[in-house]
C-alpha cells in the first residue's frame, strides 16, 4: 500500500490502483453523507479533482493521483457514503485506474512515512 | 489576529474529546468523538448538552419593568411591555432600513430583563443598547463572569426535574431561578434546536460542576456545534449573519409572528422601533422575496451561497441558498434560501446550481422536522 500527502491509499490490484482516502482522512472528514464519483472511462491527469466527498460539516475533493483512465468506481458509495467512515481501507474504495507504469507508484509514501506525516 | 478566547469550560472539553475549532472569536467544540450524526441524533431522541457560552448574557436594568420595557421597545419591534414576569420572548434589533442587526431573547425577570444575543453580534449589540438606552435612564450589563449551557432534547425536563422537581413545572419560554444539586441557575425552557429543553445560565466558576453533574445523568451526551447547526437548520429556524442580516427584512425572513399585534399599524404602541414604516408597510402589503425551505431532489448538500433559478437552463438567477446541509434526522440534504415571493410556495420546483450542474430542489414548508415543545 501506498499513501499520497492527500491521504489516499493506492493499492495495485494486477494491471490497476485501487484508490481510496485512509482512516485519518476519513475521521477528519467527519461523518460522510454523499459521494459523487467519476464516470468509467474517464481520462485524468494526476490533482484532477474527480471525486467530491461531503461531510455533515463540509465538501471536499478527492484528486487523481497519478495520470491514466478510470476503469471502475465503487458504485455502492452512493447508496451507503458512511462506509467511508465504517470501512475506508476496505468497503469504501472509489475507483480503480490504469496507469502507464505502476513503476510511478514508487514515488509516494510507504506506511511507516505516511504514518510520520500525520502523527 | 488576536487570539481566540476559550470558554470557562474549554479544558473539560478537551477532557471529552471536543475537536475545538475558532468560531465568532471563541474556540468552540464543533464535535466530540460521538460524531456530530450520533451527537444530532441523541438530542432529537435523549438529551444533548451544549456549551453556548460564547452568546452574549446582558442585563438591562432600571426604575422599573416597565420604564425598561419602555426603553426596548424604541429598538424592537416586539411586544416587551407586555410580556409576563417568568417569561421569555424572542425579539430582534432591527435597522432603519428594516433589516436586522441581530436576534435574541430577552426574559421577565421582574426588576430586571435578562437577555442572550448572538456572540458575533455582542460588542455592536452592546454598543447599540448603550448609545441608545442609556440616555432613556437604563443600565446596561454585558455579565463576563456567567457560562451559559443548554440542555436539548425529549429527555431534558426530566433530567432536570431529578436535580430541581420546580424544573417539571416550567413550559416553553417560562424563565426560572433553579438550584440544581447545589448550583444556582437562571433558567429558561427554550433552545434552538426545535426540542424541549432549557437553557442554564451559570456562574462560569461553577459550570463545571453542573456539566458534570448533568453528565452523571445516562441520557446526557455532550453535543458540538455541528449539531447544534443540524438541529437548527432542521427546526427552520434562522441562522443570524446567513439567514437573516441588515440586508432581511423581518417579513421577508417570514418572522412577522415576532412583530406582536400591539407594535402592527392600528396596535396600542404601534412602530417606534428603526425601519417600522418599512417593516410594518411589508406587514400590509407583502414583500418581493420570502424565505423558504428547500429539499434538494438527490443527496447532494447544497449549502450556503448557492445559486437558485427558476428554470433548469438559460434562465436568470431569482434566489440563493443562506444555510444548508445534510440533515441527519431528516436523512436527506435540507436547506433555507430566499426565492420571489410568487416562486415561494410549498411544491414549487426550483433548481441549484452545484458543481457546475443543475440540480433539482423543492419549496417546503418549514419546519423540516415538527418541534416537540412542551406548550
Amino acid at each position: 500500500m501506498k499513501y499520497t500527502e492527500d491521504h489516499e491509499w493506492l493499492r495495485v490490484e494486477g494491471d490497476v490502483v485501487v484508490v481510496g482516502i485512509t482512516e485519518h482522512a476519513s475521521t477528519q472528514l467527519g461523518d460522510v453523507v454523499f459521494v459523487e464519483l467519476p464516470e468509467v472511462g474517464t481520462m485524468v491527469a494526476a490533482g484532477d479533482e474527480i471525486v467530491v466527498i461531503e461531510s455533515v460539516k463540509a465538501a471536499s475533493d478527492i484528486v487523481a493521483p497519478l495520470d491514466g483512465e478510470i476503469v471502475a468506481v465503487n458504485d455502492a458509495l452512493a447508496d451507503e457514503p458512511g462506509k467511508v467512515n465504517e470501512d475506508p481501507l476496505g468497503a469504501a474504495w472509489f475507483f480503480k485506474m490504469k496507469i502507464d507504469d505502476l513503476g510511478a507508484l514508487d514515488s509516494f509514501m510507504d506506511e511507516d512515512a505516511y504514518a510520520d506525516l500525520v502523527a | 489576529m488576536p487570539e481566540n478566547q476559550r470558554l470557562p469550560l474549554h479544558q473539560f472539553h478537551l477532557e471529552h474529546g471536543a475537536k475545538m475549532v475558532p468560531f465568532a472569536g471563541y474556540d468552540m467544540p464543533v464535535q466530540y468523538s460521538a460524531g456530530v450524526m450520533a451527537e444530532h441524533a441523541h438530542t432529537r431522541s435523549a438529551a444533548g448538552l451544549f456549551d453556548v457560552s460564547h452568546m452574549g448574557q446582558v442585563l438591562l436594568r432600571g426604575a422599573d419593568y416597565a420604564q425598561i420595557a419602555a426603553a426596548l421597545e424604541t429598538l424592537v419591534p416586539v411586544d416587551v411591555a407586555g410580556l409576563p414576569e417568568g417569561r421569555q420572548r424572542y425579539g430582534l434589533f432591527t435597522t432603519p432600513t428594516g433589516g436586522i442587526s441581530d436576534d435574541l431573547m430577552f426574559a421577565n425577570r421582574g426588576d430586571h430583563i435578562f437577555m442572550v444575543v448572538n456572540a458575533a453580534c455582542k460588542a455592536a449589540d452592546l454598543a447599540h443598547l448603550q448609545a441608545h438606552l442609556g440616555p432613556l435612564g437604563v443600565e446596561v450589563e454585558l455579565l463576563e463572569t456567567r457560562a451559559l449551557l443548554a440542555l436539548q432534547g425529549p429527555r431534558a425536563g426530566d433530567v432536570l426535574a431529578t436535580l430541581d422537581p420546580a424544573a417539571a413545572a416550567m413550559r416553553f419560554m417560562d424563565v426560572a431561578d433553579l438550584c440544581l444539586g447545589g448550583v444556582a441557575v437562571w433558567a429558561s425552557r427554550s433552545g434552538y434546536t426545535g426540542e424541549d429543553g432549557f437553557e442554564l445560565s451559570v456562574p462560569a466558576d461553577q459550570a463545571q460542576a453542573l456539566a458534570q453533574m448533568l453528565m452523571a445523568n445516562a441520557d446526557v451526551a455532550l453535543v458540538g456545534l455541528g449539531a447544534r447547526d443540524s438541529l437548527r437548520l432542521e427546526a427552520g429556524l434562522c441562522l443570524y449573519g446567513h439567514d437573516i442580516t441588515t440586508e432581511t427584512t423581518p417579513i421577508e425572513a417570514g418572522l412577522a409572528w415576532a412583530i406582536q399585534k400591539t407594535r402592527r399599524l392600528g396596535g396600542a404602541r404601534a412602530g417606534g422601533f428603526p425601519g417600522a414604516d418599512i417593516i410594518l408597510d411589508q406587514i400590509q402589503n407583502g414583500t418581493p422575496r420570502a424565505r423558504v425551505g428547500l429539499r434538494p431532489e438527490g443527496r447532494a448538500p447544497m449549502r450556503e451561497g448557492v445559486v437558485l433559478f427558476a428554470t433548469e437552463h438559460d434562465g436568470p438567477a431569482i434566489g440563493q441558498i443562506t444555510s444548508g446541509g445534510f440533515g441527519p434526522s431528516v436523512g436527506g440534504p435540507v436547506a433555507i434560501g430566499y426565492v420571489p415571493a410568487d416562486h415561494g410556495a410549498p411544491g414549487t420546483r426550483l433548481w441549484g446550481e452545484l458543481r457546475g450542474k443543475p440540480l433539482p430542489l423543492t419549496v417546503v414548508a418549514l419546519p423540516f422536522i415538527p418541534a416537540n415543545f412542551k406548550r
